[in-house]
Parts: C-alpha cells; sequence; structure tokens
C-alpha cells in the first residue's frame, strides 16, 4: 500500500518525543513528574500543578472520541476518502490525540470505536496512527 | 449594572465594500471603500478619527489578511493617537474590544476598525493559498503540526470534529443542520450585496457533495474579496451625530478548543460558552428580548454550537430550534444571519454579522428588514470567540 503525502511536522525540544518514540514501536505522551496527570499536546510544564514534564510510553490504545471523513481532495494528489479523528487514549479523561485512523474501511469507523496505535514512518519522523483493535477491554 | 466599558461606547457608523469573487480592485482599494463608507456615515470626516486597528493585520502571503492598519493609515491620511492590530486573542471580534478598551479608557474618540479579506483573488493566483498546510510545504509548527501531518489541511476538518460529535451526542440530523444553509441562502437572495444569491433547498443542500462528514459543500463559507469597516465612537460624541448611534449593550469574550490546540471537552461545545456567560451579566437584558441574530457561520455547526452558548437554546437543541427554518426566518421567532452569513453573502470574516446587525438596527435592510429590529447579537468566531449584544438607542 502507498503511504499518502504528508506535510511533516516540526521538531523541536518539546515534541520531539512524540514523532520520534514510534523509532522504538512506543506511542510515548509527557506526564507530569509530580501529580502524575498527562498533557497532549506536549508542555514542558504540566498546566495542572506546575510540575516538570517527561515523556512516558502509553499503552497505545484508545477509543474514537470523534472522527470526519475528509472527501475533499485538497491538492493534487491526494487520495481521499480519509479519516481524520480525535482518539481518546485509555490513560486519562480527556487526553487526546490527533490522527489518521487506517486499516479499515472509512464508512465503519464510529464513535467509541476501540483502537491501537501504530506507525507511518517519514525519515526522522514516525507519525502515529491508529486502527480498529477490538481485542482491548 | 456596573459601568462597564462598553457602555461608555457606541457603533456610530459602519461601511462595507462591494464584495466580489474575485474583486477589479486591490485590497487596500476595497479597505479605502469600506472605511470612508463608515465615516461617512457617521458623518464624521478623517481628520477626526483618532484611533485605527483591525483583525488580525498584515499575516501570511495568502489573502486571509492582505492589509494593515498602518497602510490604511497612511492611504486615509489619517492621523490617529492609536493604531493597532491583534492577531491573537478573542480573534474577529477582538479587534473592536480593543477599540472599546481604547475609547472607554479615554485614549480615543472615534477608533476606526476594519477586516479585509482577498481570499477569492489569492485562489485565483494558487488554489491552495486558503489551505493551512500540505504535503511539499516546509515542517508544520506550532497548533498545525498536530492537524496538518494527518492531512487536515482545512479548518474544516476541525469543525467537522465537533459536528460529528455533536450529532452523536444530541441525534442531530443533516436536514436539521441544512436549515442553516438554506436559510442563508434564503436572505442573501434579498440582499444586494451577498455573493450567492440563487436559493437552494433542503433537497439541493442534501443532495451536496461532503467536504469533511458531516459538513457538506454548503456548510463551509464562501471565499470572497471585500473589506467592512464599523467605526466606534465614545457615547459622549453621540449628540453630534446625524444619527442615532448603535448602543452596546454588553460583550463577552472566551478562548479556546481544537482551533487553537487545547483538547478539552468531549467536542460537542465550543468554549464560546464563557463568552455567552460573560455577555448576559453585563446586562438585564435577556435572550428572549432579541429580536434578531448574527450567528457566525464559517461552517454551520459553529452556528449550533454557538446558538447554545449564547443560552438562546439549551444544550442539545439548536438543532431541532433552526429545523425547518420557520424560527430563524424573516418571520420567525428570531431571524438568523439576515446578510445570508459567510455561507452565501461571502466570508467577510465576522465583520459582516457586525455590519449586517448594524443595517437591522438602523433600519436599512431593505427588503430583509425585520419590522421594528431594536436588539441584536452578534457572535463571532470558532477559536477566539467574541459576543456583543447591540441595541438601537
Ligand atoms: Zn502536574
Amino acid at each position: 500500500m502507498s503511504v499518502p503525502a504528508r506535510q511533516l511536522p516540526a521538531l523541536d525540544p518539546d515534541t520531539a518525543f512524540y514523532w520520534q518514540a514510534g523509532a522504538q514501536g512506543q506511542l510515548q505522551i509527557a506526564r507530569c513528574t509530580a501529580c502524575r496527570r498527562y498533557t497532549h499536546p506536549p508542555l514542558p510544564r504540566c498546566p495542572s500543578c506546575g510540575g516538570q514534564t517527561a515523556p512516558e510510553p502509553v499503552s497505545g490504545k484508545g477509543r474514537v472520541a470523534s472522527f470526519t471523513i475528509n472527501h475533499q481532495p485538497w491538492l493534487p494528489g491526494l487520495l481521499v476518502p480519509y479519516v481524520f479523528a480525535a482518539v481518546a487514549l485509555a490513560e486519562q479523561e480527556e487526553l487526546y490525540v490527533l490522527t489518521n485512523i487506517i486499516g479499515c474501511n472509512p464508512e465503519s469507523v464510529s464513535i467509541g470505536m476501540k483502537l491501537r496505535v501504530c506507525f507511518e514512518p517519514h525519515g526522522d519522523v514516525y507519525l502515529p496512527m491508529f486502527q480498529p483493535d477490538e481485542s482491548h477491554g | 449594572m456596573a459601568e462597564y466599558a462598553e457602555k461608555r461606547v457606541c457603533i456610530s457608523g459602519a461601511g462595507q465594500s462591494a464584495v466580489g469573487r474575485p474583486s477589479r480592485k486591490s485590497a487596500l482599494q476595497l479597505t479605502l471603500d469600506a472605511c470612508l463608507a463608515a465615516i461617512e456615515d457617521a458623518g464624521l470626516t478623517p481628520g477626526e478619527i483618532d484611533g485605527l486597528t483591525t483583525y488580525p493585520g498584515p499575516v501570511g502571503e495568502g489573502g486571509f489578511s492582505p492589509v494593515g492598519a498602518t497602510e490604511t493609515m497612511i492611504a486615509l491620511g489619517l492621523q490617529p493617537r492609536w493604531v493597532g492590530a491583534s492577531t491573537e486573542g478573542h480573534a474577529h471580534m477582538g479587534a473592536i474590544f480593543s477599540a472599546i478598551q481604547a475609547i472607554a479608557s479615554g485614549m480615543c474618540r472615534h477608533v476606526l476598525v476594519f477586516r479585509t479579506v482577498a481570499e477569492a483573488s489569492a485562489r485565483m493566483r494558487a488554489r491552495e493559498s486558503s489551505l493551512m498546510g500540505g504535503p511539499g510545504r516546509s515542517r508544520a509548527t506550532r497548533g498545525n503540526a498536530w492537524a496538518a501531518p494527518y492531512n487536515a489541511l482545512s479548518a474544516g476538518n476541525i469543525y467537522a470534529l465537533y459536528a460529528q460529535a455533536y450529532f452523536a451526542k444530541y441525534g442531530a440530523t443533516s436536514a436539521q443542520l441544512g436549515a442553516i444553509a438554506v436559510n442563508g441562502r434564503n436572505m442573501a437572495a434579498l440582499n444586494p450585496n451577498a455573493i450567492y444569491r440563487e436559493k437552494i433547498t433542503l433537497d439541493d443542500y442534501l443532495a451536496s457533495r461532503f467536504i469533511s462528514t458531516p459538513l457538506r459543500l454548503y456548510d463551509c463559507d464562501t471565499h470572497i474579496d471585500g473589506s467592512t469597516a464599523i467605526l466606534l465612537s465614545h457615547r459622549d460624541t453621540a449628540r453630534d451625530m446625524k444619527r442615532t448611534p448603535i448602543e452596546i449593550e454588553a460583550m463577552g469574550m472566551s478562548i479556546g478548543g481544537l482551533g487553537i490546540g487545547l483538547h478539552q471537552g468531549d467536542f460537542s461545545s465550543l468554549p464560546a460558552d464563557k463568552a455567552g456567560e460573560m455577555l448576559w451579566s453585563r446586562t438585564d437584558l435577556r435572550p428572549k428580548d432579541l429580536d434578531v441574530a448574527q450567528i457566525y457561520d464559517g461552517f454551520s455547526i459553529l452556528t449550533l454550537l454557538w446558538l447554545e452558548a449564547l443560552q438562546i437554546c439549551k444544550r442539545g437543541e439548536a438543532a431541532a430550534f433552526v429545523e425547518g427554518g420557520t424560527r430563524i426566518g424573516l418571520t420567525g421567532d428570531l431571524p438568523m444571519n439576515t446578510s445570508g452569513g459567510q455561507l452565501s453573502a461571502g466570508r467577510f470574516h465576522g465583520y459582516g454579522h457586525i455590519f449586517e446587525a448594524c443595517t437591522q438596527l438602523w433600519g436599512r435592510a431593505g427588503e430583509r428588514q425585520v419590522p421594528g429590529a431594536k436588539l441584536c447579537a452578534v457572535a463571532n468566531g470558532g477559536y477566539g470567540y467574541g459576543a456583543l449584544l447591540l441595541k438601537r438607542g
């Protein structure tokens, strides 16, 4: 299967881990070393308690919080349709990542659908993507 | 009521350029057309304007905001005490809020606020100019870094997430959402300065193609070239005006949501709720007192969410409120987006809504006039949120 063309994210000291942890097959999320809350998008300081954050591996499991099937070919060569989604990670309430849902018919996606992470490599970036996974609870 | 800043300020004039898709005029010329119309409308002269601001100021290469305050100042020959622009904060309405503060603080008497877009021309030059990103561009930064790599290249993809979540939570339907687009066309048919004036039916809406489910073509606003200017003045100057100014009864503002990269809530409501709370906390008037409403419709779903944020509808009830279009039509309980809004009049980007509010309250809306309109709510934005309650003085 061909990999779609994408605009890659800039890598900066606060966010590079999120885009590169896929090299180890892990999804990592910034977590407060004091109160243990996760924060995404990553921030160097915990917005809840002011503590320092550090990346930690998470299970990579989650559910569809909301999604959209994009039908508009915004640019020549963009393969449609594709699913853009907010995925609620299993670790914490309202801990979301934005992503594409792949490995299924776009029409089969629904809110609440169980997912697990996978990675799409693009040079120094491993884009976290999600696919259906009915195996988790 | 406390002596809130907005109670010292009124709208003394409003002007709008001709709409174009594209326009043959330059963006600066469109800006001057709007600004001079607003000054003339108030019965003032350019020499009396002592403040000038805009949203968001000249940013980027495309047509999103091609004209800044300083070049407008020079072209109009103004010598204002204060000039400003704000790319951040409460988005569209942010410049209005800044102007209110400049006047209430005593720094200025008459502040001209404008918003110019030339997105139709920009798209003629390069069709992708209105996208937020795309393959081949340099790496995505800041908030865009979380969406562009996933080919969420339009704000429509972001607001589609809200629409899907809202539909799922409350059982809202496409036929209900479609009433907003159909209403916009019905209104635009009566607005000589609207870009799309041919009526559509709900069947036309339901037959239109999906852009990003559940949002269809008619749920997305229309790129245009055009400019709007609103002149704000200290209420003490009202006696000098040729016409009774419009009072700013209350203002409300807030910020947040996916549009600024803050991933909170369940996407079935907007942080605009706080703007609505602030608005109604600063007046004794209530939503039931409204005669007309101009509610932001960059995407139709934003209108539904704003109706709830403004407490015009209870949570989850906005879709049923607009269904069928009767309540929001010209003879309905609350005529809404009477210019045609951004969906049909064109994307004047919030300022079309303020301009239409003034047009209605001054009784010069012609065929689309809401008889006796005295009180109008205006709501703008999908990431920074601003609301005004405007009252005929
Ligand atoms: Zn913490």
